[in-house]
């Protein structure tokens, strides 16, 4: 078949595509560009390099954006959602082939160690070699592996017979490049709480995956849900999305007796935290972790789930946080008896339920995005994103002039 | 004889000889269900069928807590210059040491410094309000943005006004400093 003549991980076209493309490129905190660079190259036989046909800006990159995650080295290119054409592939590599859509998820997994074994992809212990803690992930610093990720023209895709999917023929490639992170991290956060049929859920964050979050807890028979942020163009998403019960938590008094209170006293049994180290809402927080980095972002809506979920109740994490620590109330969790879950996606294993879900129309990810934007104007594609000007809850960056 | 631990150790206990070994056991108690599927837990062994591993030509740091190379890794930005010596040097502490996290956090503020020497020394002055992204401040935040360059270039006018002030009261307190020392010298002069 295609590669059977590759002997290692030879090259089948570069030729054809020159030797220099444009990526995103990471000059420091706030600051990002468009820049040339070698065009990637095959450097494992099962490799392939991959045409990125769109690339998303997630909430995540926004913590590398402000300079959170350490090892973030200048001259990185980010992007973990994307998808895109496979060019060529290593010689070991046998389900796809050139001229494949893929939707690529964000983990890279090797598919045979430890821990892919068990169906945590998020978890590879064979894809980053800075950091045991954490999976490799494209384009997120070095402390998750130091590859080059996809908001670029093209990328390399390590254990492209594993992570890789192709994509339906029916499927919209806006439905697809959400599937490789925003919908799979919305749908386990709603999964890891553990959601029964009836049960109260509360959502900290209205980023796309707080909102997916909200779509999931009904798929998991959520009898109540509840949402809350700061902004209210995002509350007002979700209340139709969702839908959802929405509040802005800059018109609450206390958070948590607001909470306590509209669940008769006893606290949500659900809590959900899909906002992370970047969020606002408490002074001491943004202090200690926004601006002086002595814990590892602010955590304060780990801080709200933990004190609003009730006794017994499950928490919920997939915001994410730095590698140090934060100051959480972690007795709360032992008097009250708090499950604590957390991690990564799992993307691939989620994969085929949710593209059943799309096609049956019980998902609708693509509703998300609002701004499509050139490759070319990244910079300002993130400062509108981290601003979240122009009503921007998802944008989409298109390569190759779009 | 077949034990049921999942992992190797010299010291390993015989069940056999421990009262009531795993009569309490109860399967349905894993809290990782869904999200880990321990039926497929070959238990705490690195041999599992390992991709071949990639040998890569640049340098790669790589954390103690590993007890060999990941098959695959990331090549993007080697570590260079003072920030990559500052890398090097966190990597001898181990993840679960905070050393470790803070010094990777200073490398990336000397690398910020070092990228910009970078630019310069190829000749390029970097676009600093273009990497901000301030063009889409202009069309969607303009109040906030000008805002913002309304108290800077107050910020600046006062801390220059301030600086001014300050030194023209050092001139003023110089020459009031002169001034008594001469009239000490005056007065000692009157005194022979």
């Amino acid at each position: 078949m295609k590669n059977s003549a590759l002997a290692g991980p030879a090259a089948t076209s570069a030729a054809s595509w020159g030797t220099r493309m444009l990526a995103m490129d990471y000059r420091g905190p706030y600051r990002v560009r468009l820049s040339e660079k070698p065009m990637p190259r095959l450097l494992h036989p099962r490799d392939a390099i991959v045409r990125v046909t769109r690339s998303c800006i997630c909430g995540s990159d926004l913590h590398l954006y402000h300079g959170m995650v350490p090892d973030t080295r200048v001259g990185s290119t980010f992007g973990h959602e994307f998808c895109g054409v496979v060019e060529e592939v290593g010689a070991e590599v046998q389900n796809l082939a050139p001229g494949d859509h893929v939707l690529v998820p964000f983990n890279i997994a090797c598919g045979h160690c430890h821990f892919c074994q068990q169906g945590l992809y998020g978890n590879c212990h064979e894809s980053n070699p800075q950091a045991t803690a954490v999976g490799g992930i494209f384009g997120y610093s070095h402390t998750a592996g130091g590859y080059d990720g996809g908001q670029a023209e093209y990328v390399r895709v390590p254990y492209a017979d594993v992570g890789p999917t192709k994509i339906p023929d029916w499927m919209d490639p806006d439905d697809a490049v959400l599937l490789t992170d925003v919908v799979p991290t919305g749908y386990q956060a709603a999964e890891m709480g553990g959601i029964q049929k009836g049960d109260t859920v509360v959502i900290f964050g209205t980023g796309p995956v707080g909102i997916m979050a909200a779509r999931a807890a009904w798929l998991f028979g959520a009898g109540r849900v509840i949402v809350l942020d700061m902004y209210d163009y995002r509350l007002d998403f979700v209340r139709t999305y969702g839908p959802a019960e929405v509040y802005n938590f800059k018109e609450l008094d206390d958070v948590v007796v607001f909470l306590k209170k509209t669940t008769d006293g006893l606290g949500a049994d659900v809590a959900i935290d899909a906002v992370g180290g970047d969020a606002s809402g408490n002074a001491w927080h943004w202090l200690f972790g926004t601006k002086l980095k002595l814990e590892a972002g602010s955590a304060i809506p780990l801080h709200w789930a933990i004190n609003a979920v009730k006794k017994g109740g499950i928490v919920s994490v997939v915001g994410v946080y730095g590698p140090t620590g934060n100051m959480v109330p972690i007795g709360n969790v032992v008097n009250k008896g708090i499950t604590i879950r957390a991690n990564q996606a799992s993307v691939k294993r989620l994969l085929p339920r949710l593209i059943e879900h799309v096609r049956a129309g019980r998902i609708d990810p693509k509703a998300l995005i609002t701004h499509r934007v050139p490759l070319s104007d990244v910079a300002d594609a993130y400062h509108l994103f981290a601003n979240k000007l122009d009503g921007c809850i998802k944008p989409v960056l298109v390569p190759h002039a779009g | 004889m077949e034990r049921p631990a999942k992992t190797l150790s010299p010291a390993l206990a015989d069940p056999a000889t421990i009262p009531g070994w795993g009569v309490d056991a109860d399967a349905r108690n894993d809290p990782t269900y869904p999200i880990r599927d321990q039926s497929h837990d070959h238990g705490l062994t690195r041999r599992w069928d390992r991709p071949p591993v990639q040998q890569p030509d640049v340098e790669i740091l790589q954390s103690i807590e590993h007890v060999r190379q990941p098959a695959v890794v990331g090549t993007s930005v080697p570590p260079r210059g003072v920030s990559g010596a500052l890398r090097r040097l966190a990597f001898r502490w181990s993840e679960s040491n905070w050393l470790h996290w803070l010094i990777l956090l200073g490398a990336d503020r000397v690398d910020v410094v070092e990228g910009v020497m970078e630019d310069l020394s190829r000749g390029t002055l970097p676009n600093v309000p273009a990497e901000m992204g301030l063009g889409a401040a202009w069309r969607h935040d303009r109040e906030r943005l000008v805002t913002r360059w309304a108290l800077a270039a107050g910020t600046v006018a006062v801390g220059a006004a301030i600086a001014a002030n300050v030194r023209r009261e050092r001139l003023a307190a110089r020459r009031t400093v002169l001034l008594p020392a001469r009239s000490h010298e005056e007065g000692s002069g009157t005194r022979i």
